[in-house]
């Protein structure tokens, strides 16, 4: 009990710092002098801090160290608890929008999935629509790796927090001697590539909230738009372009991001096989679609297939959602590849959904050494990804981490199917949930949204989108008898 | 000279036991005094017990007064420290060093003045791959030596049936390729030397030499025995330091196999190398082999360090149907008993890497010297220097040159050029001489003729 008591302190605290993220809409319903919104984000803000810090007073006797275990629980603990206070304010501000929807817009945005319930997002106040998009920008790379960069409080622990919520097969690497230090310069690659994003945007036609709106989304990878027809709205193909680059950015490991600026060489990328891999696929892959939709004729010209090939392509793979036109509407391969490649296409440590590159990799070469040993028994090849060899009891892992993956994605969309919904909307919708994507097809595809499910499956989709952002081990950790054993 | 060598392993016994025949004060340091008595027994030298990179060891072995000191134990560490301290403790003007990781060897200031003082380094393991990659590469050769920097080689060839040149005489090369500049250096018929003539008939399973340039190499082969498919598939047996480097040098030119006993070796060969077939096994193994389909090999390499294994991986390569055979063997009483057997070509680490370290040793500016026939015959690449006056070879034709008997000139590379050793041709400063020894005994002789005399500085 103690040591769950000293998890409940740690989060305690983590709620007092996650107050201050009330500040930006704050500020903004200050500019744009409403009042009730002010009101209403101020009073959020009192409470998540109140709440936080009567929890800390509270424990503070269990003050300690956390294990490995509570890390996991603290984790977790996070990650549902955030959401549930950022419902504050939605709350306050809609009539009639009951807590299972508030708390799947807020899952939605901090997991930077991107789907969202509500309609009539263009009247929505300007300070609730840069919360829905802070909110992505904090998740994208994650809050614990902030907390780990501003507060030293988590200590040892802080590297096995680090490693629950920083996606990918292997987090072995630091960049830096000391955790703080990494979390931290991670962050500044993200906050200095956001800026440049709100600028671009700016420049590329945007007003300065829709501008700094959509880079909070874009880097994120979260999909939020303060438009209902998403970018669709802008009907810019400058925008479009913007966008599409600062997403590929966003697909790239930030650690890989971070090791450019610091030796100030492009030749960092060429040497991490997962963004040459990423970007390699998701580029073949829109010249590919943007040939297929042209060749059936979906559209006359080639230069505008090209367009709308790939910013939807590119929204849909890196896991944003964005969409500029109903692309549920061309022939089923093309979305239903671009499915496919949200779920692979993502690199580790980027803010990216999806089993990730490096473990696709993984997977690749594992078959091929499998065929290698049949043909060669004696043979000894150790996988290799980059030149550095993958020792076996991580591709274990990825292989343990594919088949609960695989076994989730099965589970929830029967959980669906029994609930009454349509096979193409249900497995497309686990989809997008569990790959932090957003729109799927059928009734939840582009042009629609999540509005219409019921509350049974809203929650499925919240809990989907959970798992997928932490990693399937990370929260069914906590469901395992191991985990309640002393 | 007074010459100290650290170490008494392969390298520093088999370099004590040369250069003693050549009337150099040796001393050798090892902390294995076994191996010193072996070696004492053997040879007219001394021997110190120690610790090589020590200065009392090093005092004790008389580095005061040495000209040379040669370090070439086990460790590249010990043989950094021992140039070091040699240099600025004992002044010692000439500092060789045996350095084999490529950690060193790729960053050159390691051995400046400002850091360990080594004036020359060798890696024995570079010199036996870089060898056994030339007879890779032209699998009709026995032997392929490089000179000038490359640009000439000598090339030893067994002359069989299907050559056009065999059963007639050396001048029939002029007449029936007159664009190819080569030169027949020596024949070696039933293990004696014949001076090449004119009119010299080449008879089937002679042992030529002949220089040429290197890209002229494969020309020329043809004229003596009929010419096999380039090797695709190559196989090696024994990931020691050499198949490491072997196949790392081969991979991306050839497919590569290679076995390796050590489960652990194994392993951490694989994670080097990028596109070797590393298999755990026994290199004696026929199961292995047959399932690895070894008739399909070009070439086998047998390369562990224990001789037997490699002689029986040999055969039984070749029984099963191997192109060409390599087998490395240590013992030197080994390597005349397979010279000529079922073994296609039998290497001496020894014999191959000794020429780098001799051509230090030498008077005279020599700019290489290959060991030839397990050390009976030598090749030399010397540079002449001086002028009429000062120099008894500078401005004279090749056919004035006052060689000793058994001792032929067999091309000069000028600048860019190699040009054929013709008895009219004018020799002139800074010329690459190639001079080729068939009796050890000469070599002495011949550097004297290429010393400047005093006058000259």
């Amino acid at each position: 009990m103690g040591r769950t008591l000293t998890v409940i302190h740690a989060l305690g605290l983590m709620l007092v710092v996650f107050s201050a993220a009330y500040l930006m809409p704050v500020a903004t319903a200050l500019i744009y002098a409403d009042y009730a919104m002010l009101l209403d984000f101020l009073l959020a803000m009192v409470w998540t801090f109140f709440i936080g810090f009567t929890m800390w007073l509270l424990t503070r006797r269990y003050k300690g160290e956390l294990t490995i275990r509570h890390g996991y629980l603290l984790v977790v603990g996070m990650w549902t608890a955030m959401p549930a206070f950022a419902t504050i304010p939605l709350l306050l501000m809609i009539p009639n929008l009951s807590f299972t929807d508030a708390y799947f817009e807020t899952m939605s945005g901090m997991t930077t999935t991107g789907a969202t319930v509500l309609t009539g997002l263009d009247d929505l106040p300007p300070a609730i629509n840069v919360w829905r998009h802070e909110l992505e920008l904090l998740g994208g790379l994650g809050i614990i790796v902030l907390a780990v960069a501003v507060l030293p409080l988590l200590g040892i622990g802080g590297r096995q927090l680090f490693k629950a919520e920083t996606p990918g097969p292997m987090k072995e690497s630091a960049l830096t001697p000391r955790i703080a230090d990494t979390a931290r310069n991670l962050w500044a690659v993200y906050l200095g590539m956001t800026l440049v994003c709100i600028g671009a945007l700016k420049w590329a036609g945007m007003d300065w909230l829709d501008a700094v709106c959509h880079a909070f989304s874009a880097m994120g990878l979260g999909g939020f738009s303060t438009h209902d027809a998403s970018i669709g709205y802008f009907d810019s193909p400058l925008i479009e372009f913007v966008l599409i680059v600062f997403m590929l950015l966003a697909v790239v490991n930030f650690a890989t991001h971070f090791l450019a600026w610091r030796s100030k060489s492009l030749r960092m990328y060429l040497r991490d096989p997962e963004a040459i891999a990423s970007l390699g696929l998701i580029l073949g892959s829109c010249a590919g679609i943007a040939f297929f939709l042209w060749w059936n004729g979906v559209y006359p010209e080639f230069a505008t297939a090209l367009r709308h090939a790939s910013f939807n392509l590119v929204s849909i793979a890196t896991s944003s959602g964005y969409a500029s036109v109903d692309y549920a509407q061309w022939p089923i391969f093309a979305p239903l590849w671009m499915m496919f490649l949200t779920a692979i296409a993502a690199s580790s440590g980027s803010t990216g959904g999806g089993i990730k590159m490096m473990r696709t990799l993984v997977l690749v070469k594992q078959a091929g050494r499998e065929f290698l040993k049949l043909l060669h028994p004696a043979v000894i090849n150790p996988m290799k990804i980059g030149g550095h060899v993958v020792p076996n009891n991580i591709v274990f892992a990825v292989l343990g981490f594919i088949f609960l993956y695989f076994m989730t994605i099965v589970t929830f969309t029967f959980v669906l199917l029994i609930s009454g919904m349509d096979f193409i909307t249900a497995f497309t919708a686990v989809l997008a949930s569990i790959n932090n994507c957003g729109p799927g097809l059928g009734s939840v595809g582009p042009s629609s949204n999540y509005a219409g499910l019921n509350d049974f499956q809203t929650w499925v989709c919240t809990i989907a989108m959970l798992i997928g952002r932490l990693e399937v081990f990370t929260v069914l950790i906590l469901f395992t008898p191991h985990f309640w054993r002393r | 000279m007074k010459i100290l060598i650290l170490g008494a392993g392969q390298v520093g016994s088999t370099v004590a036991e040369s250069l003693v025949g050549e009337a150099n004060d040796i001393t050798v340091v090892d902390s294995d005094g076994d191996k010193l008595r072996q070696l004492q027994d053997r040879l007219d030298l001394r021997t110190l017990t120690g610790n090589a990179a020590h200065p009392s060891t090093l005092e004790q072995a008389g580095i005061a007064d040495t000209d040379m000191l040669l370090a070439v134990t086990q460790s590249d560490e010990v043989n950094l420290v021992a140039c070091k301290l040699a240099a600025s403790l004992y002044n010692t003007p000439t500092r060789i060093a045996r350095i084999r990781a490529t950690e060193y060897l790729e960053r050159q200031e390691v051995f400046g003045t400002a850091n360990f003082c080594v004036d020359f380094s060798i890696c024995p393991e570079q010199i036996l791959t870089e060898y056994i990659v030339k007879l890779i590469e032209f699998p009709e050769a026995l032997q392929v030596l490089e000179f000038a920097g490359g640009k000439a080689s000598l090339v030893a060839v067994r002359a069989f049936g299907g050559g056009p040149l065999v059963g007639k005489p050396l001048s029939f090369l002029r007449t029936h390729m007159p664009q190819v500049e080569t030169r027949v250096a020596a024949i070696f018929r039933k293990d004696g030397p014949i001076i090449p003539e004119g009119n010299t008939v080449v008879e089937e399973g002679d042992e030529i030499f002949f220089i040429a340039a290197t890209d002229n190499i494969r020309s020329v082969l043809r004229e003596m025995r009929r010419m096999d498919k380039p090797a695709k598939r190559v196989m090696i047996v024994g990931g020691g330091n050499i198949g490491r480097r072997l196949a790392k040098a081969l991979e991306h030119d050839y497919q590569v196999k290679l076995i390796e006993y050590n489960k652990k070796s194994c392993e951490k060969l694989a994670g080097e190398l990028a596109r070797t077939l590393v298999l755990h096994g026994d290199g004696t193994d026929e199961k292995l082999m047959q399932q690895e389909h070894v008739d399909q090999v070009d070439v086998f390499c047998a390369l562990t360090n224990d001789d037997e294994n490699n002689i029986m991986s040999a055969l039984l390569a070749k029984q099963g149907g191997a192109g060409k055979v390599i087998a490395l063997i240590n013992r030197s009483a080994y390597v005349s008993l397979l010279q000529g057997g079922k073994i296609d070509i039998v290497l001496s680490p020894a014999h191959v890497t000794i020429g780098s370290l001799l051509a230090y040793v030498r008077q005279g500016d020599v700019a290489a010297v290959h060991s030839l026939r397990r050390g009976a015959a030598e090749a030399l690449e010397l540079v002449a220097h001086g002028d009429r006056q000062s120099s008894r070879v500078v401005g004279r034709r090749v056919g004035e040159v006052d060689l000793p008997k058994g001792a032929t000139i067999g091309a000069i590379v000028r600048g860019n050029q190699v040009v054929m050793g013709h008895h009219d041709t004018l020799i002139e400063a800074e010329d690459h001489v190639i001079v080729f020894v068939t009796n050890k005994q000469m070599v002495k002789k011949v550097e004297k003729l290429f010393q400047v005399s005093i006058g000259f500085f």
